[in-house]
């Protein structure tokens, strides 16, 4: 009395994916053919071994730079990525980035100052990761970033207004490489100063202010460089920081 | 940021990459640039639907691209996987390290059936969908593979791999 087994059955055996009423089939016609029944055993001892192998992989600590941020991937792949970073930051912020900010989603094509407002939300709620480069070496910091945009950058001191260096990192725009410095206040309010080359646009122009959600943002251009501060506040109170940054910068 | 869904499935894209390329630095790679892939397409992903499919398909996507762009570099050596001699129904008896090599051994397409099956425990079906393949490929790759992984744990005669260069 010879039953059918087929080969797709013994598989699905050996990976506990057989349907329950066909097991007992599939065990009588094991135990009456050794060699299969050896296979078989070859089988799920494969299976285990392979999860004995690489299992631990799970408990290995991610790559920082696989969770760090979406621009730090982004200015990484810099060169290649150009076009799809702009995608890339509309698409995220769109899905999940800036959920609960109040920013709009937004086609691919983003304005100077919603971009600042984006990275300014991205980056500024970061605990651990606020900034590539901290304070503490504030000149490689800046010696880095004036490399990367083409130009002698500055970090504006804003301690008389309360407002301490915490540090800053690159970022990816659509015409090159953007700067972002972060300050933060005693109660550890943040503020960003983004700055990126602005080719196409010739003329300085005098601050414009745009309220993206809940970030404020003052942005100017200035010798084919555009800069942004952002923060969440009034106003007011930015335009008393943006008065203070155009000075330090236009001295 | 580590509340985005992607990043709780990176654990497993990396488990998956390191068993499927073998090499650590390669396998982070292939992780990296699938999760670049993953977050350029984010629009495309349909939510409700199952992320960890989609992104295993995406890799399965890069990592087919890259072998075919470039060959692997790693070259079999035939004596050594022969030698050894691995007695599959003895695990006591086996180093693990000799069960990557013998991995190795056995061609992508059916190393990736394999791995998601025993490794990653997808179901016959997940696998069809997550390498847009039918069930019946499914099948007959997890098949060879297995047989493949069998005969050169076993020590058996090895079937020489057609060296790639």
């Amino acid at each position: 009395m010879s039953m059918s087994i087929t080969d797709d059955e013994l598989h699905a055996y050996a990976d506990g994916e057989l349907a329950p009423e066909l097991r007992a089939g599939v065990e009588q016609y094991l135990a009456q053919h050794p060699d299969e029944s050896e296979r078989v055993r070859a089988y799920t001892t494969q299976n285990g071994l392979l999860r004995a192998l690489y299992n631990p992989v799970l408990d290995e600590p991610v790559p920082e730079r696989m969770t760090r941020g979406i621009s730090r991937r982004v200015s990484r792949a810099w060169p290649r990525f150009a076009l799809a970073a702009g995608v890339m930051f509309a698409g995220i912020a769109i899905g999940w980035v800036l959920r609960g900010t109040g920013i709009a989603p937004f086609p691919a094509d983003v304005p100077f100052a919603r971009r600042a407002a984006i990275a300014h939300a991205v980056f500024s709620p970061e605990v651990r990761h606020p900034v590539e480069v901290g304070a503490d070496q504030e000149d490689h910091l800046v010696k880095w970033l004036s490399k990367r945009l083409g130009t002698d950058l500055k970090a504006p001191k804003l301690d008389v207004l309360g407002y301490l260096l915490v540090g800053g990192r690159l970022l990816s725009g659509p015409q090159g490489p953007v700067a972002q410095f972060m300050y933060q206040d005693a109660k550890g309010l943040r503020l960003t100063m983004y700055v990126s080359s602005q080719k196409g646009e010739t003329a300085d122009t005098a601050f414009r202010f745009a309220q993206e959600g809940r970030v404020s943002v003052f942005y100017w251009v200035d010798r084919h460089y555009g800069y942004a501060l952002s923060g969440e506040m009034g106003r007011e109170t930015l335009l008393r920081v943006a008065n203070v940054v155009y000075k330090q910068l236009n001295p | 940021m580590n509340s985005h869904p992607i990043i709780e499935h990176i654990p497993r894209l990396r488990r998956y990459a390191r068993a499927l390329v073998g090499d650590r630095y390669a396998a982070d790679d292939l992780v990296q640039d699938t999760l670049e892939r993953a977050f350029v397409k984010l629009h495309l992903w349909r939510p409700g639907s199952n992320m960890r499919a989609w992104l295993f398909t995406i890799m399965h996507n890069v990592f087919v691209n890259q072998a075919r762009s470039h060959r692997p570099e790693v070259e079999l050596d035939m004596e050594e996987l022969s030698t050894l001699s691995v007695k599959a129904s003895q695990p006591d008896h086996v180093e693990l390290a000799d069960v990557d090599k013998a991995l190795r051994s056995v061609a992508p397409e059916q190393r990736e059936v394999l791995l998601l099956v025993a490794v990653e425990q997808m179901t016959y079906g997940e696998v069809a969908k997550a390498l847009s393949i039918p069930i019946g490929t499914v099948m007959s790759r997890l098949s060879r593979g297995r047989e493949r992984l069998r005969h050169v744990m076993s020590g058996a005669s090895v079937v020489p791999l057609k060296v790639v260069k």
